[in-house]
């Protein structure tokens, strides 16, 4: 019995390539040699063991498409362009350096500009993305309402209702920190030292400007500890990440044109920024605007000023920490720190610094979490497998606190952690070392002034 | 699709459940490559690509594929340079990547056993710890598996004194092309009769799939020092190299690069190479501490008797790192250099080597492409980079003629085609530079005897059109060769 595969010559011709602006790049994806050496970096490879699963096979899918090979719309392609959670670790071991993020980003926009979605799906996009990341505002008055939520007693009944479990939300629930008290509003807060010796313009963030609110503050004074006077420019909006990785380009666009706008307006030093997906996102304005003549120049102008938070404090001498912080540590890498932005020495060499502090690496430290923006969401079962993975790495340490520099990820791990049985607590690095310079307690230092200065904590 | 396609689907998820067979078109396009270079190996799509987590699920596949006369293909991770994994007659592909257990480490005997999709890096950092390593080390260790390093007898930088993949394997669990599961060798060592798991590594699938290996570990050296010594020239270098091997050192490894590679390593690694050299040498000597020093001291003089212009000694593990980074990132430096490379592998006897340098040379200019040269010196393993842009109309076809060209010129040397990669596809046309007929018919009896009906990675290692069945015909070439008859 001979049995071959023959292609349906009919076919031929007939299929979907791509089209429009936001193509994969033909020379970077050209650029792939199909070596395999990205492979053991894949976290979804790593989980399935399949060859379409990895980086490698997806940009070859990609290659089929251009090449005419294979259907835009083939479900597979789909399937394979979202499965990915883009968190690039390829990118960082690929011998030819091709630019991974940037060709499934295209290849996800193409997907959404020629593939019909469902209705509802249109419709959730549009209201998720667009309408609350799309509009600080809106995403305030949604943060707002969880922290109600939270504080109100409400939580705790609809936890014993059980009411979640069904409706598939327990785990976003549990992956949820405690809202902070106060969101820190762009313009309203700033750090001065006593003699500033650069300036740093905080970007704020969605999560980090309200869920992480104090992580923000710390930031903003740990900074001030090593001599910049910190502000959070006014006119700033959600970074746009989300919006690349769902192939939303054009409302990624216009975000990036507010921001870019916004920290014109304050033109001099770098802008710090504490979340990683943020970092890599606004670094890579150059390359999202590269084909808008009126902004192609300032949005690289922009991007070469962008620091994650942990780069710019490692850039020169860290102030000594004086607190001694009597803690078992281990390190999360955040994808988009790592991999995306190459940063892994700059916040262990802080944690170095801290006194009394150990950090315990844990295996696959630098492994995907599954957090993956809002992939944890949308895909939750590889996602927890994920999870699952990193918890059990770090339940090997000793280590009482996981640090790490990401919204995402720290959420992630929350969820992970507590569904595993360990109780160790998730923090930022900065949060850690604003410990060791006194926290919030030891600001404003003395002799110190805050011009325009934080407001009185509200009880 | 056929009624017959379905009805193999249908009895492959029965074995294998409906996640471990892929059959759609868009799943079979990403297992029609492996790691090597597109034009120097055809791409091919199998039929079907079957995940087994079993050694029974082998035998079931093996069996069916039996019945619908399909051939068979194992697959590893899929790093090979030589067209290896890829499914050349299409048919069944079986990828062993869900076979990734290590099921057994033991210190005191010194041995693993291993599923064969274990990652060969993953497997040393397990036995790091209780003192051991799996001393294999191919540059793809991060990412290849140790059923492909068995496949494909994979050496690496450190086999000059660890030896290939051969001298590591003790024993296998195979499944025979008939469906039969066997095991050959085991901890004993010295098994009587044919040395079978001999015959099976470096049989490049065409014997059987191996579905569990046991693998020799070997101690973690006591002491390990690194010396990166500038030479103005490759002559030069390679000339140390002889003077150190002969001088029965047997350094754990010793790289040579030569200068169009440092142009390219040290501004993006700072590893601290002489950028003005001709060429540089690494030595990696390991061992008990004393030995260790005494020896790198030998390893310094002959150096600079030689020619070396500095030789720079370190023994710490991160300084070490450093100067292997620039040798371990080569290739991704060459990456930053030019679009595409051709990362060719030939041997010659060391003796040789500034010959067969000679010759690259020679061929660089002729074919006007930029070769950089990466070379296991120490056993006479060349890595000539062929450097080019594949837009360029015409690159691709003067690369494969260079490289043709370079294969003639080690055979000459008296090299042989392939130091570590295989021949599978890639290098199958020239098997006969170096092989005789009844060479070739010596193999084939082999392969006849384990796989009869020719079903097991068909297209790989043996000339093209060349069958199993055709045994007889090569007997009468080699005969017709033997008596001067030049009649075929």
């Amino acid at each position: 019995m001979a049995v071959a595969y023959e292609t349906d010559l009919a076919k031929l011709g007939t299929l979907t390539g791509y089209s429009g602006p936001d193509q994969p790049d033909d020379d970077l994806l050209r650029a792939c040699v199909h070596c395999g050496m990205c492979l053991p970096s894949c976290p979804t490879y790593r989980l399935t063991g399949q060859e379409m699963s990895s980086p490698r096979g997806r940009l070859w899918l990609m290659r089929g498409v251009a090449d005419g090979r294979l259907d835009l719309l083939d479900p597979i392609f789909d399937e394979q362009m979202y499965q990915c959670l883009n968190c690039r670790a390829c990118e960082a071991v690929c011998p030819s350096g091709v630019h991974y993020g940037p060709l499934v980003e295209a290849a996800r926009s193409q997907l959404e500009r020629h593939r019909p979605r469902p209705v509802w799906q249109r419709v959730l996009r549009r209201v998720a993305l667009g309408g609350v990341f799309g509009d600080q505002r809106v995403f305030r008055a949604v943060v707002g309402g969880l922290r109600l939520y939270q504080r109100s007693g409400l939580a705790a009944l609809v936890r014993r209702t059980g009411v979640l479990k069904p409706l598939k939300l327990a785990e976003t629930e549990r992956m949820m920190p405690p809202v902070a008290a106060r969101f820190l509003r762009p313009g309203a807060e700033r750090w001065t030292p006593s003699s500033p010796a650069r300036a740093v313009r905080l970007f704020n963030g969605c999560v980090m400007g309200t869920v992480f609110a104090d992580t923000n503050r710390a930031a903003g004074r740990v900074l001030a500890h090593n001599g910049a006077a910190v502000d959070v420019p006014v006119g700033q909006q959600c970074c746009g990440a989300l919006h690349v990785h769902a192939g939303m380009m054009d409302e990624a666009r216009a975000l990036a044109k507010t921001n870019i706008a916004a920290f014109e307006a304050a033109p001099d030093g770098e802008i710090a920024v504490t979340a990683a997906g943020c970092g890599a996102a606004l670094k890579e304005y150059g390359f999202l605007l590269k084909d808008d003549p009126a902004w192609a120049e300032r949005a690289r102008a922009f991007a070469d000023r962008v620091r994650d938070v942990t780069e710019l404090l490692a850039d020169r001498p860290l102030a000594v920490p004086t607190q001694a912080v009597d803690r078992i540590v281990t390190y999360q890498e955040p994808c988009h720190l790592a991999h995306a932005q190459r940063i892994t020495a700059q916040p262990r060499a802080i944690l170095d610094a801290i006194p009394g502090l150990t950090l315990v690496e844990m295996r696959e430290s630098s492994l995907c979490c599954g957090s993956a923006g809002i992939y944890n969401l949308i895909r939750r079962e590889m996602a927890e497998e994920l999870g699952d993975r990193k918890a059990r790495h770090v339940l090997e340490t000793p280590a009482t606190a996981v640090v790490t520099a990401n919204p995402g990820c720290a959420m992630q791990l929350r969820a992970s952690l507590a569904r595993n049985g360990s109780a160790a607590s998730v923090v930022h690095v900065v949060e850690v070392l604003d410990e060791a310079y006194g926290g919030s307690a030891a600001w404003p230092p003395e002799g110190g002034r805050e011009p325009g200065g934080s407001r009185p904590q509200r009880p | 699709m056929s009624r017959a396609h379905d009805h193999l689907i249908e009895r492959l998820e029965r074995i294998l459940g409906p996640g471990g067979v892929f059959h759609r078109p868009a799943d079979l396009l990403v297992y029609e490559y492996d790691g090597s270079v597109e034009g120097a190996v055809d791409t091919a799509a199998p039929v079907a690509v079957a995940l087994p987590t079993t050694t029974e699920q082998v035998a079931a596949i093996v069996r069916l594929a039996n019945e619908f006369d399909l051939p068979v293909t194992p697959r590893g991770a899929g790093t090979g340079l030589s067209g290896g994994a890829v499914a050349q007659r299409g048919g069944i592909v079986v990828a062993l990547t869900r076979m990734d257990r290590i099921l057994e480490i033991d210190p005191e005997d010194r041995t693993a056993l291993v599923e064969p999709g274990v990652i060969n890096l993953e497997l040393s950092e397990a036995t790091i710890p209780g003192g051991h390593f799996f001393a294999p080390d191919p540059s793809s260790q991060k990412a290849c598996t140790v059923g492909g390093n068995v496949a494909e007898n994979s050496g690496g930088p450190h086999c000059l004194k660890y030896g290939v993949t051969t001298n590591h394997v003790l024993g296998l669990e195979v499944v025979l092309p008939d469906g039969r599961v066997v095991w050959t060798g085991g901890r004993a060592g010295h098994a009587p009769g044919y040395d079978l798991t001999g015959a099976l590594v470096g049989s490049e699938g065409m014997l059987g799939i191996v579905t569990k290996a046991l693998v020799r570990l070997t101690p973690n050296p006591e002491a390990t020092l690194v010396e990166l010594a500038a030479f103005p020239d490759v002559e030069s270098a390679s000339l140390a190299v002889s003077r150190i091997i002969a001088a029965g050192i047997v350094p754990a490894a010793l790289e040579l690069m030569d200068n169009l590679t440092i142009q390219a390593v040290e501004p993006a690694y700072h590893a601290g190479y002489p950028m003005d050299a001709g060429a540089v040498l690494l030595a990696e000597l390991d061992g008990i501490a004393e030995d260790v020093r005494a020896e790198g001291e030998d390893v310094a003089v002959l150096c600079r008797e030689t020619g070396a212009t500095s030789v720079r000694v370190a023994s710490e593990k991160p300084e070490r790192d450093l100067l292997w980074k620039g040798r371990k990132m080569a290739l991704a430096a060459m990456g930053r250099l030019t679009p595409n490379y051709y990362l060719h592998d030939t041997v010659v006897p060391r003796t040789k080597l500034p010959a067969a340098l000679r010759r690259v040379a020679e061929v660089a200019t002729e074919y006007d492409l930029p070769i950089a040269n990466v070379l296991h010196a120490g056993d006479g393993n060349l890595h000539p980079l062929i450097l080019f842009d594949r837009r360029q109309p015409g690159a691709v076809e003067r690369v494969l003629h260079a490289s043709h060209e370079l294969l003639h010129s080690c055979v000459e040397l008296g090299g042989a085609l392939s130091g570590e990669h295989g021949i599978g596809t890639e290098k199958r046309a020239a098997l006969t530079l170096v092989f005789s007929a009844d060479d070739l018919a010596a193999m084939a009896g082999i392969k006849n005897s384990f796989d009869p009906k020719s079903c097991f990675n068909p297209e790989k290692l043996f000339p093209a059109g060349y069958r199993c069945g055709e045994v007889r015909a090569l007997r009468a070439q080699a005969l017709a060769q033997k008596l001067g008859i030049y009649a075929m």
